[in-house]
């Protein structure tokens, strides 16, 4: 069966569109084909600065013939409704119909044969439909023809269209179309510099190959194993190691076709100023790659650029050049991180008076203040050092002022670790001005420093707290404030470094530095607790946890300390796994739904004590005695916070809450009796409430 | 490059030399050959040559010198490259050539930039103007890592859409010549390509003016006149539109587009000496962009009613 070759070639595709646009291409193309009846066997698409490139292989020929019916008027219908149907069907006459009898009266039916097309000529018809409408993200109009109405919009301007068509043995034929007067052909051009000729194509196959010729190496894969391949080579070569940067690669492969590995170096002074900047410096400005020194670990004083030509001086001017731009930046970083050291960050702080954190939060100084009282009514329950979790605090935010981090965001809260330390602070507050901003994201640590985690806890809770404050909560995919990652972040820090306190209280503390403060103020702790609730769902979820527990722990309301509802849907979780909580559980339900029925009957609740001298039967007795017991066990256990000897406590309700539904008749004839039984299920469910509500967790 | 000149007037040797040598490259492609404007501006696209002339849909091919200030960059003549005043080199074709990208490459040919030995990038760079109203889509152009021009298609300008769409370069003049002559210090670009006592420098020309115009600009600027001053460029600019306007048979025409934004970029140079002088605060200073954009828009909106606006 034939296949397609399509190439859009271009000026410059901005790397960060490329991967989407060869992923858009193929999708559209290939949805086209099979909606209009063309299934094709296989499809790959390609990108490089210049091109968008697309083959898809094995698409039949011809369209299959298309049959259908078309029921029409009774027989014996009014002549309109008859002309109507030889119109719609286009038969001449109704002699051309055929009849379907049927009770309700016989029908004629026409027979409509639509023929297939070539699907040559139906890509003549898609591909111009889907280069009109491609879905780039930014595009934009060019040229002479962009003065008139209807003109192309692409990413750059559009210079050549590829499009055959034709089986592998034979010459393939052009897919004729235009758009904007482009005529799709089969001639494209080579790498711009190395190759700039036309090249005339003829399918995929002789495409690739010729653009290898032509110095250009269409799949990016493919250049990105080179250029990964080639930096390892050469610094291995010199005794070093390449410090592999998967985006900066992505990135670097997007801005080439015919890339060339070359490393250059930088003074070794430039070595002074902290790694992270001298990193940053390199990959952000310049594109290129840090070395270091396998021994070490440290960075070495080269750097690893990626050229896009075979330079006819073998790259000493594309290396000299460079290195002078390198040298410049890393003076430029140096000068900012000297300037930097020569000011004490608290001499930063009057500054933030100045800039607005949010237009109804107040500015940074107002910010930093809250989380300053609210750390250090944190410290004590997490086990800081007060004086220190209010002087982490008061810094930690004090290096957003300083050049480096105005030049390079990335080293925010780092460099203020750097700053701090130099200016003779204590490790612990140096610390927080990175950690405080930890864990952003699952994949991220967790800070254990006691001091850290008050000053992390106070800056994602006040953040939490002020955007509740202001009804600015996440919306569907909207959280522009990334509040879910703050409470995750909580539920981390909360979780993982064991720690008790009252989520309830904390919050509320936190609304108090704020000036704004909603209508209905009580009701907000309550609000951000159920938020709370959902984040620690959603982590579970991902954990492959059983998340409806975290329901049946917080329906017993009050629960505000998230270490005691995590224990508890984790003692609760291993105990629904056992035979006896399974059954416990189905016991439960039973009695429940018994209840709510007869609850509805009569109108009232079943709630008090139930009569034991109203008891006749052993089981009653039994289950009595049994749900007495393991109310002051379970009960004990919990106070202890030993959930786990609470559902052990549980477990002993099984078999009598069984035999119970075997052997005795709840609605007994006698209405005292039917009462007391009754009294003797809810019993059943309170107890079980020790240690979450049965009734929400799911089967 | 032309073999034929003498050493003085060779690109890589003289940045006068550097300048005539794309000024005679664009002269060379049809393009008409202006002198700057004679007024402060922060970009050659400030050049009535651009920002007006990309509107409407009349041909036009233009080159220039453009010196540009920018207050807030002056370094009291201390940094190796940063300053308050520059040249950039601009070039507006209109409709944008098919050829654009090749011939800026011929054109870095003509300056002594050979890309069989340098890496010349297109880098994605989307250009955007909030005091212009304006927004295109090009690159950075990178020879061997560094910037060395940008590389526009004008989208929309004065909040208008253009139609046809014009191609904009700007080259940063100081920073290629440094590139070409292998200095790491502005001040040490050679000017007139002469050796010896007759050798002028770029730091011989500008210095001085740089440390004269940081004090000014961060110091001493007079910042109560020049509040006044935006506020009477702005109505200036105002008055000249609402005057400029006539009922032209059935077509409403502008006869003071050119003067009325004159003002317009008089307020925008005095915005950026008080921004300079750290006397408008982070909201205001939105405010103030957003003023100087309505009286470019409104400045646009004249021009297109004007005989080179396409009006006539």
């Amino acid at each position: 069966m034939p296949d397609l070759l399509l190439e859009l070639f271009s000026e410059e595709i901005p790397a960060r569109m490329q991967g989407k646009a060869a992923d858009d291409l193929r999708r559209m193309v290939t949805d086209k084909l099979v909606a209009e009846g063309l299934v094709y066997e296989g499809a790959k698409a390609f990108a490089t600065p210049r091109r968008l490139a697309l083959t898809v292989h094995g698409i039949p020929a011809r369209q299959p013939d298309l049959k259908t019916e078309r029921r029409g008027p009774k027989i014996g219908a009014p002549d309109a409704a008859v002309q109507g149907f030889l119109k719609a069907t286009g038969l001449k006459s109704l002699d051309e119909a055929k009849i379907q009898r049927d009770p309700k009266g016989d029908f004629y039916i026409g027979l409509i044969e639509k023929p297939g097309r070539d699907a040559i000529d139906v890509l003549a018809e898609i591909l111009p439909v889907i280069i009109r409408t491609f879905p780039w993200p930014k595009s934009m109009r060019w040229g002479a023809r962009s003065g008139k109405p209807g003109s192309l919009n692409w990413v750059r301007p559009l210079h050549a269209i590829t499009a055959t068509f034709g089986l592998e043995t034979e010459e393939p034929d052009v897919v004729k179309f235009s758009v904007d007067g482009i005529e799709a052909g089969q001639t494209t051009y080579g790498h711009r510099f190395l190759a700039p000729a036309a090249i005339s194509v003829r399918r995929f196959e002789d495409y690739e190959a010729k653009l290898l010729d032509a110095k250009v190496v269409l799949d990016p894969e493919r250049r990105k194993d080179a250029i990964l391949t080639d930096a390892k080579q050469l610094a291995f070569a010199q005794g070093f190691e390449l410090v592999e940067d998967q985006n900066l690669l992505d990135e670097v492969a997007g801005l080439v076709e015919w890339p060339v590995v070359l490393m250059g170096s930088f003074e070794p002074e430039f070595l002074a100023t902290p790694a992270e900047v001298i990193r940053a410096t390199i990959r952000n400005n310049q594109k290129c790659f840090v070395v270091r020194d396998p021994k070490t670990g440290k960075l070495a004083n080269k750097f690893i650029l990626v050229a896009n030509i075979e330079a006819t001086d073998g790259g000493a001017t594309i290396i000299a050049g460079n290195e002078r731009v390198i040298r410049a930046r890393l003076s430029d970083a140096k000068f900012f991180y000297e300037t930097d050291l020569k000011t004490k960050l608290e001499e930063r702080l009057p500054k933030f008076e100045q800039i607005v954190f949010h237009e109804k939060l107040g500015t940074q100084a107002e910010r930093i203040k809250r989380i300053e009282s609210l750390a250090a009514e944190i410290a004590p329950l997490v086990g800081a050092d007060i004086a220190k979790t209010k002087r982490a605090a008061h810094l930690a935010k004090a290096d957003l002022l300083t050049e480096v981090v105005g030049e390079f965001p990335e080293v925010q809260g780092l460099m203020g670790k750097y700053y701090a330390l130099a200016q003779g602070e204590d490790a612990s507050v140096a610390a927080a001005s990175e950690e405080h901003y930890k864990p952003q994201g699952p994949a991220d640590r967790v800070p254990t420093d006691p001091v850290s985690v008050a000053v992390a806890l106070a800056d994602k809770l006040d953040t939490l707290v002020g955007f509740w404050a202001i009804d600015e909560k996440p919306t569907g995919s909207k959280d522009p404030y990334a509040l879910r990652r703050a409470a995750l972040g909580v539920i981390r820090l909360i979780a993982e470094n064991a720690l008790r306190l009252s989520l309830m209280k904390v919050a509320a503390s936190a609304l108090v530095g704020l000036s704004m403060k909603p209508a209905d103020v009580q009701k907000l702790p309550g609000d951000l607790l159920a938020f709370f609730a959902d984040r620690l769902k959603v982590q579970l979820r991902e954990q492959g946890a059983r998340h409806d527990l975290v329901d049946a722990v917080f329906a017993l309301g009050g629960q505000d300390d998230l270490l005691m509802i995590v224990r508890r849907v984790e003692a609760l979780g291993k105990f629904l796994d056992t035979d006896d909580g399974k059954n416990l559980l189905a016991g439960t339900k039973r009695a429940s739904n018994i209840l709510s029925i007869e609850e509805k009957k009569d109108k009232r609740t079943f709630d008090g004590a139930p009569d034991a001298a109203l008891y006749s039967l052993a089981e009653e007795k039994a289950l009595a005695k049994a749900i007495g017991e393991v109310k002051a066990e379970a009960g004990a256990a919990v106070a202890k916070e030993d959930f786990a000897a609470a559902m052990s406590a549980m477990a002993k309700l099984r078999s009598p809450v069984d035999a119970f539904f075997d052997k005795v008749r709840v609605n007994d004839d006698d209405a005292k009796v039917r009462e007391n039984r009754l009294k003797l299920l809810n019993e059943i469910r309170s107890a079980t409430r020790a240690v979450a509500d049965f009734s929400k967790i799911q089967d | 490059m032309d073999a034929s000149l003498p050493a003085h007037m060779r690109p890589e040797r003289s940045f006068q030399g550097f300048i005539l040598a794309l000024q005679r490259f664009w002269a060379e492609q049809g393009c008409v050959i202006l002198q700057p404007y004679d007024m402060e501006m922060g970009a050659g696209t400030f050049h009535p040559a651009t920002t007006l002339r990309a509107l409407g849909p009349k041909p036009w091919n233009a080159a220039y010198v453009q010196p540009s200030r920018r207050p807030k960059d002056g370094r009291y003549g201390e940094n190796p490259n940063r300053m308050q005043h520059y040249y950039q080199f601009q070039v507006i074709m209109k409709p944008s050539p098919p050829n654009l990208q090749d011939l800026y490459l011929k054109s870095l040919a003509a300056i002594g930039i050979d890309s069989a030995v340098h890496d010349i990038r297109f880098v994605e760079d989307d250009w955007e103007s909030p005091t212009l109203g304006a927004w295109g889509l090009g690159w950075e152009c990178w020879c061997d890592g560094m910037e060395v021009s940008q590389f526009t298609y004008f989208q929309q300008v004065a909040g208008f859409e253009c139609a046809p769409v014009a191609g904009e370069l700007t080259y940063g003049l100081e920073r290629l010549a440094m590139y070409v002559q292998g200095v790491d210090r502005v001040y040490d670009l050679n000017f007139n390509g002469r050796e010896g006592d007759a050798k002028v420098t770029y730091g011989d020309v500008f210095l001085q003016a740089e440390q004269e115009y940081s004090r000014h600009n961060f110091e001493h600027a007079d910042t109560a006149m020049l509040f006044e001053q935006f506020k009477m460029a702005e109505a200036a600019c105002r008055k000249y539109l609402d005057a400029g306007w006539r009922e032209g048979g059935n077509k409403k025409q502008h006869l003071m587009a050119l003067p009325a934004y004159d003002q317009c970029i008089k307020a925008s140079h005095v915005f950026n000496l008080l921004d300079a002088r750290g006397v408008i605060s982070v909201t205001e200073r939105q405010s103030y962009i957003l003023r100087v954009r309505e009286l470019a828009k409104a400045c646009g909106e004249a021009w297109i009613h004007t005989e080179a606006g396409g009006a006539a």
